[in-house]
């Protein structure tokens, strides 16, 4: 349910602020056709304490029913209707209040100006209708809006943890599988590799958790993750890693670089039997941090365009779903080197959440 | 019996190998570290089956198994793929989850041979593909093999396909290939605002069209920023409307 505008304490204040106000110079305009301050003051108390019960009736009564546009000549109805009600009312009380002690003179007045004060009081308790009126549209429209932000916001989520899970498995299954092989061939790598895979399942789970991680931890995993290929891949997998200080430091989503590196080596490890280097680069450049992964590969056979496969995908939808920029990630492809560069743009909100 | 290991990772085959000590009667004759080195082999060594991971650099298992035109028995192996996974369940063809043990590994064997027996790989291989390749991720190429030379053909890059008997002629600027399926396949994989069948022979690609003239009563022709030509039935002519908005 919408908030109704006098649980605003600043619209309340005002509000009171306006009535006192209005109900003085009520007074004063009595006063100042002669009469005593004593019978002002009970007609304006009357009238305007039963124009606020007005009000307040009809600001609740469009709190849970607000007509739709093409019926907004309701409002003036009720508004008619309640203006009615508050002029007899008060006449009727001032009557009852003044009867004794009341001149002739005043009640006169008091009847004459009833089409005056049946004007004000309609004038009042519409402006009231109205204001409430703008009050809840606006209010709704933002309860729809937060509700729509927060449906975006919930299968946003929903989609990124996915895609964190995706590119698990097949690394898990594939390493175990690894680890089954070299069981029967070379017990003691296979334990090393354990540990391997151990350590890095766990940077993994803490990471899960947090949204951006410090890009010296991202490398540090990413080497657990290397460590794990070399021994997937055997000795035809070399790795060459630059960094500088200041992008150890920039914010990265995590695990964001290991399907691009998965890609790499995959990519860069066929059609050679050399040795293959994969090179990873980062740093800073106009407070954007620039990741560059390189492979090498064989034109002839393979097409760049095509060779990026799901992980690069899921990069891209990474990014786009966090920047909604979809020109973060680039691939070129020269002189038998294939480079995916990715710019992750400041995150700035970091300090503020810790 | 010849078997061949086509998988990307030394030490995911030296398992296989490992398990194949236990069956004497099957000879390995070939490992293979990917697709294209598996369609060598295949076509080279004729082997009775073969171990094929799904996902492997350049072209997967799929696309491989799609240019050999004799595919033999197939036992799929694949680390985590549950699409694939349906796709095979569905179509009763054995595949081993990395990492498997002897024992499952043992058993896919005596299930190929009691396959072997009863149908023919071909067959069920066939349903297999066409399965796969209807699959939720839309088909961003297209893989076809000239002169023994295996081709990689990005869906943007087709200007138009044409049937020619069994086969579909792929048009590209590069010249044309033929692909052993039917149009009915290609208008299934390809995306359908990209692609439109613009008559009983002929798929095009909307984003090569420069130009539709008329052309005897009720057809046209398509121009093709290459200069082709492309008949439109009256049809085609209603649907390529439709998609171009007209």
């Amino acid at each position: 349910m919408a908030r109704s505008p006098v649980s605003v304490s600043k619209f309340r204040n005002s509000f009171f602020g306006w009535w006192i106000i209005w109900a003085i110079l009520h007074a004063l305009l009595i006063m100042h056709y002669g009469y005593p301050l004593n019978i002002a003051v009970i007609d304006s108390f009357t009238t305007n304490a039963l124009l606020l019960g007005a009000c307040w009736i009809i600001s609740n009564i469009l709190r849970y029913y607000l007509p739709y546009s093409d019926r907004y000549w309701y409002i003036l109805i009720l508004s008619i209707i309640f203006s009615l009600v508050v002029n007899a009312l008060s006449k009727f009380i001032i009557n009852l209040i003044l009867i004794d002690s009341a001149t002739v003179d005043y009640l006169i007045f008091l009847s004459n100006s009833y089409w005056i004060r049946l004007g004000l009081a309609f004038l009042l308790v519409g402006c009231m209708a109205i204001i409430c009126v703008l009050w809840y549209t606006q209010e709704e429209e933002e309860d729809n809006r937060r509700r729509k932000n927060d449906a975006e916001r919930l299968s946003r989520d929903a989609e990124l943890y996915k895609l964190r899970q995706q590119l698990q498995p097949h690394f898990l299954f594939n390493s175990l599988n690894s680890i089954s092989a070299l069981i029967g061939s070379n017990p003691s790598q296979a334990r090393n590799m354990i540990h391997q895979l151990s350590d890095f399942l766990r940077t993994t789970l803490r990471k899960e958790e947090e949204e951006w991680v410090k890009m010296e931890e991202e490398l540090q995993s990413l080497e657990l993750y290397l460590e794990i290929e070399k021994v997937r891949f055997g000795h035809r997998l070399s790795t060459i890693i630059v960094k500088d200080d200041q992008s150890l430091q920039m914010l990265i989503p995590p695990m964001l670089l290991q399907p691009i590196v998965e890609n790499a080596i995959k990519f860069g490890l066929y059609d050679t039997t050399d040795v293959v280097t994969i090179q990873i680069s980062v740093s800073v450049e106009n407070d954007t941090l620039k990741v560059m992964v390189q492979n090498p590969f064989d034109p002839e056979t393979a097409s760049p365009r095509h060779g990026t496969g799901f992980g690069l995908n899921s990069v891209k939808r990474r990014l786009y779903l966090l920047f909604a920029r979809t020109d973060l990630v680039e691939t070129t492809a020269k002189d038998h080197i294939f480079t995916t560069t990715i710019n992750i743009p400041k995150h700035e909100s970091y300090h503020n959440r810790r | 019996m010849k078997v061949i290991i086509i998988d990307d990772e030394p030490l995911a085959r030296s398992i296989i190998k490992e398990y194949l000590q236990f069956h004497s009667e099957l000879e390995l004759v070939a490992e293979c570290s990917d697709g294209f080195e598996g369609v060598k082999s295949i076509q080279q060594l004729q082997p009775d089956l073969i171990f094929l991971d799904i996902q492997m650099p350049k072209i997967n298992g799929f696309e491989m198994l799609e240019l050999i035109e004799e595919p033999p028995a197939v036992i799929f192996t694949t680390a985590f793929d549950e699409y694939a996974i349906k796709a095979f369940e569905s179509h009763a063809i054995d595949y081993l989850l990395k990492p498997f043990s002897r024992d499952r590994f043992d058993k896919a064997i005596a299930k190929w041979r009691q396959m072997s027996k009863t149908v023919s790989s071909k067959e069920q291989l066939t349903t297999l593909l066409e399965s796969v390749s209807n699959g939720p991720s839309e088909q961003q190429r297209v893989v076809v093999k000239l002169a023994g030379k295996i081709r990689i053909i990005p869906i943007e890059e087709i200007h138009y396909l044409e049937a020619a008997d069994d086969y579909v002629k792929i048009h590209t600027k590069e010249g044309s290939f033929l692909k052993n399926k039917t149009m009915g396949h290609f208008e299934n994989i390809l995306n359908k605002g990209l692609f439109v069948r613009t008559h009983r022979s002929f798929m095009v690609n909307i984003t090569q069209i420069t130009r539709i003239d008329p052309y005897e009563k009720d057809n046209h022709l398509a121009i093709l920023k290459s200069g082709s030509r492309v008949p439109v039935s009256k049809s085609g002519y209603a649907k390529l409307k439709s998609v171009l908005g007209l």
